[in-house]
């Protein structure tokens, strides 16, 4: 019996899996943003959808060339930056990674009809997509620290000039 | 392999919100994206109804008990005395033009975001309770009762809009979404229902003249601040002068631009020209604020504010005043100023006492946009510019809604920016000019609180940045707004790093060739001038 090439069938089939991943997304949204995510195609109108479907394109390629952290985290980047400060919570935010694995076997189980399944590659593929999980959760931590960090870089400067006086010795705060 | 869990389930997301109609889901307050209560000292010292402690995040609003009569009387009294409001209410035919232009929709893609969604929440109350058809068959042509969760979800969503006006640019009818807000958060007010980041800067300004209450000798003390600094890069003195009777002009900027970062470059940059053409003006403590809250809060909080500038420039006998760069400043100016407290008899048309331009536009508010005043300048060769001095900069400029859209003030910075600066790239077509993106912080919504609901709403602006950055190795964004010029570093921070914040006029002042003044070796900032130091950063 002959078994399918993971690796040839993921490069093969890697538009049809990078769209039914996308949609998968999208589902994540309320039906008009979906609507509106997937049909907008100017990126700059639809900075959104464009920066999850690249980011999701970049993603799996990298998968495709092994894990390398260092070059598949801006494009994870893409994504979870965007995430972290929707309305997701933390598991949801990170979830998208995991929605990878189901459409890969959905679309294997397709097209694999009577041929054995390549299960060792699959759990190796697998494997990885859970190691890029954590370093999606690794990302999202990074952005919600950067945000805080932000968040009081802001007050500061927004009275820098008081800070300074007051530090003077004079007072001015009630 | 149908056994298997799905990794939805595993991670149990809801991928169907729920299917109920919008209007009856009711707004949930996570924070990070509403801002707090108003204090109600606050709402004392301006006189201002139901003042309490409350939060948002809490069930009881504390709403007075006949909460819903006054919201309906209020909206009655509106509805008579703004013909548009009317008009706005019953014009929209929902052709959805605009449901995908605002930044809010873009950035959160939460449905009641799109403009005419955000307009629904008014009209399906005034469909309900002022149109026979609505009093008659209700939900079918898209009427609700009000209820205390309406009224928390017009406090969630119009305080989710920062009345930019984008939205209205697409619309075919010309609805200004913006001014449905505006009336929204009026009737909330009606209930003493504020931010405090509003309505304390609107306190502060009406007792002592600005945003942050900075008494007279304070606001003094921090100008000499930029006075000193402006020496040591230049080696001149500049010396302004406060409360001047018998000057020619007055100059109001907005506040944030004497006591935050890094709107102070901005002031310098504005002191020292005014030094260089040695022009008569004054600054006031009394009038101490450009900005105008009031606009995010009632047309008669507005009017109040508004008119301190012209008593001010009555007192002092001033000829005309002068503003500085900030956004609703200009917006109350020109769209309101003259009927709510125009004309401005006592002064003078404005003339450049330095060109003899006569500004037309301003015959009737005798107030003049800097921006217009420089350029000028410019233009008849007044003053000395060496724009290599702003070498270390790839510049991009953000049209700030305000100018942009309800002045259509696109030229004059863009003028400026390319005598300034040697190396200026736009962002694409249509997220400037009219089409310009919101910063995602104006409106009254740049405070802290909120940070979260602020980065998406600024995501579209920020996605542009990110554009030229990539392209031309953009790292400074220019713009001519105090509010920007305080949240735009926070949105730059976190999309766009690398990529600082500046006011125009302080690259005016990096480039101004001052008489008399020394070698120039560094910025405003006290950066290196390009080849005195490291400069390679993209
Ligand atoms: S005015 Fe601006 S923020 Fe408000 S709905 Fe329109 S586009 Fe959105
Ligand atoms: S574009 Fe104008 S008419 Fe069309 S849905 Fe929006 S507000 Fe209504």
């Amino acid at each position: 019996m002959v078994t399918v090439k993971l690796h040839n069938f993921l490069s093969g089939k890697k538009d049809a899996i990078i769209n039914k991943w996308y949609e998968g997304v999208l589902k994540t949204y309320p039906a008009e943003a979906a609507r509106f995510l997937r049909e907008e195609k100017d990126r700059f109108a639809n900075p959104v959808g464009y920066a999850l479907y690249e980011g999701m394109k970049g993603i799996y390629e990298e998968l495709l060339r092994g894990l390398e952290p260092d070059r598949v985290d801006p494009w994870l980047d893409r994504i979870i930056r965007i995430q972290a400060v929707q309305e997701f919570r933390p598991s949801q935010a990170v979830a998208f990674v995991f929605l990878l694995k189901q459409v890969v076997r959905e679309e294997l189980a397709a097209a694999a009809a009577e041929r054995e399944l390549p299960w060792g590659e699959l759990l190796e593929f697998e494997a990885r997509v859970d190691e890029l999980a954590g370093l999606a959760f690794d990302g999202y931590m990074k952005c919600r620290e950067e945000l805080f960090a932000i968040r009081i870089k802001e007050i500061k400067n927004r009275t820098s000039r008081l800070l300074q006086r007051a530090n003077l010795g004079v007072t001015i705060f009630e | 392999m149908a056994s298997l869990p799905k990794p939805e389930e595993l991670v149990k997301i809801d991928y169907n919100p729920p299917r109920r109609g919008w209007m009856d889901n009711p707004v949930e307050f996570r924070r990070g994206t509403w801002l707090y209560a108003a204090k109600p000292r606050h709402l004392e010292a301006l006189g201002l109804p139901n003042p309490r402690e409350w939060s948002p995040e809490e069930e009881d609003w504390k709403l007075p008990p006949e909460w819903r009569e006054i919201v309906l009387e209020g909206f009655k009294e509106r509805l008579e005395r703004f013909r548009s409001l009317k008009l706005f209410m019953d014009i929209c035919s929902r052709c959805g033009a605009c449901a995908d232009k605002c930044h809010f929709f873009i950035g959160t893609g939460d449905p009641r975001n799109m403009p005419v969604l955000r307009a629904e929440l008014l009209r399906s109350i005034y469909r309900r309770y002022f149109t026979l058809s609505g009093r008659m068959t209700g939900k079918l042509v898209g009427a609700r009762d009000l209820t205390e969760e309406v009224i928390k979800e017009w406090f969630y969503y119009f305080y989710q809009c920062t009345e930019c006006r984008r939205c209205s640019l697409f619309c075919p009818f010309g609805i200004d979404t913006a001014e449905i807000t505006m009336m929204g958060r009026e009737l909330l007010g009606l209930l003493g229902i504020y931010p405090d980041w509003i309505i304390a800067p609107v306190a502060n300004c009406y007792r002592v003249g600005n945003h942050v209450g900075i008494e007279p000798h304070a606001f003094r003390d921090m100008v000499d601040f930029c006075v000193d600094e402006i020496e040591n890069v230049t080696g001149i003195r500049v010396e302004p002068t406060f409360n001047r009777k018998g000057a020619e002009i007055l100059f109001i900027a907005p506040s944030g631009d004497v006591f935050a970062d890094p709107g102070i470059y901005t002031f310098m940059g504005y002191l020292m020209l005014f030094h260089e053409i040695g022009l008569d003006y004054t600054l006031s403590t009394y009038a101490s604020e450009g900005g105008n809250f009031g606009l995010f809060t009632s047309h008669e909080v507005m009017k109040r504010l508004n008119a301190k500038m012209y008593d001010e420039a009555r007192r002092l006998g001033v000829k005309w005043i002068l503003g500085g760069e900030c956004g609703h400043m200009w917006r109350v100016i020109h769209q309101y100023m003259d009927t709510m407290n125009g004309p401005a008899d006592s002064l003078e048309e404005p003339v450049s006492p330095l060109t003899g331009t006569k500004f037309e536009n301003a015959r009737s508010t005798k107030m003049v946009h800097i921006c217009e005043f420089t350029a000028d300048l410019i233009r008849h060769g007044k003053i000395q510019l060496d724009p290599s001095r702003n070498d270390v900069f790839k510049v991009t400029f953000h049209d700030s809604c305000n100018p942009a859209r309800a002045m259509g003030f696109f030229e004059e910075p863009r003028y400026i920016l390319r005598k300034v600066c040697n190396r200026f790239y736009e962002m694409p077509e249509n997220t400037i000019r009219e089409q310009t993106f919101c910063c995602g912080s104006g409106g009254g919504l740049n405070a802290d609180e909120n940070m979260e609901m602020r980065m998406r709403g600024g995501f579209p602006r920020a996605n542009a940045v990110g554009y030229v950055r990539e392209k031309y190795g953009v790292n400074l964004l220019a713009c001519i707004c105090a509010i920007d010029r305080a949240v735009l570093p926070a949105l730059m921070d976190y999309w766009v790093p690398g990529v600082g914040v500046a006011g125009l006029h302080e690259l005016v002042g990096n480039a101004l060739v001052m008489k008399g003044e020394a070698e120039r070796t560094t910025t405003l900032r006290g950066e290196p001038l390009k080849g005195s130091g490291d400069d390679e950063n993209t």
